[in-house]
């Protein structure tokens, strides 16, 4: 398969102009100020069928289209570099070994929705990958692909890089406007929608990393050849990023629908020590587990892992061989959210702490009975009932784990301790 | 003596706000700037801010508070993050920072009394496949083992 997003990591200085121009970069953006509209822009990667890459899956191109047109105000267009669903860490790869992707990316989907103001918001914690990406903004700046009258095609675009300070909901994207607006990172209700009411109420578009840093690939080659990877309704590859139990870690570039269980046993050296695998969370810690058994005939696809109940997100794959305590690994998760829970909607706030000291205690042998529908009470209070997902997100893998491993629960609070514990 | 920037600081704060639509949203890079300035968010650096932002010490606080970079305390010359998050717990984080407390002999959340180390436990690092790992001040280290992190704390002058 050819590479679309990790087509230039592996080079030499792949975070340099020189290198990056080399292998074509920045010919998309020149085609598509100079040749093409900015309806152009977006109808091209409509028929990509490229969709968002954060978590959502939305497509890119009909996210676009919600910009009004004949809007007087500003326009904004805003890189999501926010990465930090645990168990992803794809975006970091690009941003440090491909920024000018990543850069001309953000250019392209700017001009196709006119706005002349555009951010990257990067997490706080990632300093190296902001200098990476300082540096090659300076860069492109020089060479006049950003400021003034882009490639003399009368475009006019600044980027300003911002760094958020340590805050995971600033990656939910109304959450990342109350942050760049100056403000706690507090998610909005919607609608209305960014599209039309963002960034200081105005129309704005929020893209990820990785959907961004297919478009120079997608404009160049042409959206056709994009589609003709990947599946009916997942088109192109997605970054999966791969850690835990497995013998070879890090972040692999796939072609949609890609089968599963090949992937981890194959591709990624499977579960290494002579161990099994005992489940696996295939799109980030939001998102539920799977069994082993349930691992066989699924696809790496938006349709195929939500068919196996579980949902693809951010492709961050967590893999957990048959040494791990699912009490601990699900009191571990609930912990994240009970620490990055916002705090704004009452059933968020309170149930992820609630669900944390319950997973914590029948871990350490104080769980009760009534505990496990305790959490599935909890869970269910909160999916549906908050302002933004994350709630959704906090919920649903706590009820995933006490349903798919409840034998072990059950042996947890019957024998009063860790039942994987030596 | 009130606190105030430097005359650089001060420069770069115009610069800052400047490239800004709004002064509000600089906030961040602001509190950045004054973090560096003065070592940690005092309620005196705090209120500076407020009244180079034009807005109230409660609205700058309110931000303060939210973000687990910004430091309402001192802290010590290498703030220690160690990742405690599932994929990170998985490979034996627990264990580092075990070695971490029994080697610094402070708590998670606490300082040296020298005041040369912070050890944190913080969350998901977005460095999972190089997993144990931890970030001192901003670099981060990767695949750690107890003897790669005694070398990496000698290394640290």
């Amino acid at each position: 398969m050819e590479k679309v997003l990790l087509r230039n990591v592996d080079l030499p200085g792949s975070h340099t102009l020189a290198v990056y121009e080399s292998q074509g970069g920045y010919r998309a953006l020149k085609k598509a100020v100079q040749e093409m509209t900015p309806e152009q822009v977006t109808e091209e990667v409509k028929s990509s069928g490229l969709r968002g890459r954060g978590g959502a899956g939305f497509p890119t191109g009909m996210k676009w289209g919600f910009v009004p047109k004949d809007s007087p105000k500003p326009k904004y267009l805003i890189c999501n570099a926010d990465e930090s669903e645990p168990g992803t860490f794809k975006d970091r790869v690009l941003i440090e070994k491909d920024p000018h992707a990543v850069i001309e990316g953000t250019i392209l989907a700017a001009y196709a929705i006119r706005s002349h103001t555009a951010f990257i918001y990067i997490r706080g914690e990632f300093a190296f990958g902001a200098r990476v990406l300082e540096k090659a903004l300076a860069e492109a700046t020089q060479a006049g692909y950003l400021g003034k009258n882009i490639l003399g095609a009368g475009y006019d675009l600044d980027l300003i890089l911002h760094r958020g300070a340590g805050a995971y909901i600033c990656g939910e994207e109304t959450a990342l406007l109350s942050s760049l607006e100056g403000w706690k990172g507090w998610p909005r209700v919607k609608p209305p929608f960014p599209a039309t009411h963002g960034l200081f109420g105005c129309p704005t578009v929020v893209n990820n990393v990785e959907t961004l840093a297919a478009l120079p690939w997608i404009l160049d080659r042409g959206a056709g050849q994009y589609a003709a990877i990947g599946t009916e309704k997942s088109k192109g590859t997605k970054l999966f990023s791969v850690s835990g139990h497995i013998g070879r870690p890090g972040v692999y570039e796939v072609e949609m629908g890609y089968p599963f269980k090949r992937f981890l046993e194959e591709d990624c050296g499977g579960v290494p020590d002579g161990r099994k695998l005992k489940g696996v969370i295939p799109g980030g810690a939001s998102m539920p587990v799977l069994r082993a058994d349930e691992v066989e005939n699924v696809r790496m696809d938006y349709e195929s892992f939500q068919a196996a109940g579980t949902l693809l997100g951010s492709g961050g794959v967590i893999v957990m061989d048959d040494s791990t305590c699912m009490v601990k690994a699900a009191w571990n998760i609930a912990r994240f959210f009970a620490h990055e829970s916002c705090g704004q909607c009452t059933p968020c706030r309170e149930g992820c702490h609630w669900m944390e000291k319950i997973f914590a205690r029948i871990e350490n042998g104080q769980g009760g009975t009534k505990d496990l529908d305790t959490i599935l009470s909890v869970s269910g209070n909160i999916i549906g009932n908050t302002i933004c997902p994350f709630g959704d997100a906090a919920a649903m893998p706590a009820a995933a784990f006490v349903k798919k491993y409840q034998e072990e629960f059950e042996q947890h609070i019957a024998q009063k301790k860790c039942v994987l514990r030596e | 003596m009130a606190l105030e920037f430097s005359q650089e600081t001060l420069k770069q704060f115009q610069e800052v706000t400047g490239r800004y639509p709004k002064k509000e949203a600089a906030m961040l890079p602001v509190l950045y700037l004054a973090q560096r300035e003065f070592g940690y968010l005092s309620s005196e650096a705090i209120e500076y801010v407020a009244k180079l932002m034009e807005l109230s010490p409660a609205r700058v606080y309110g931000v303060v508070t939210f973000y687990t970079m910004l430091n309402l305390k001192p802290i010590g010359r290498y703030h220690i993050q160690v990742c405690r998050t599932l994929p990170c717990a998985l490979k034996g984080s627990e264990k580092i920072t075990e070695w971490l407390k029994d080697k610094l002999e402070i708590r998670a959340g606490e300082t040296t009394p020298d005041g040369k180390f912070t050890l944190s436990e913080v969350e998901c690092l977005a460095s999972c496949g190089t997993a144990p790992m931890m970030q001192i001040n901003d670099d981060y280290y990767e695949n750690l083992s107890e003897s790669r992190v005694e070398e990496i704390l000698k290394s640290l002058k």
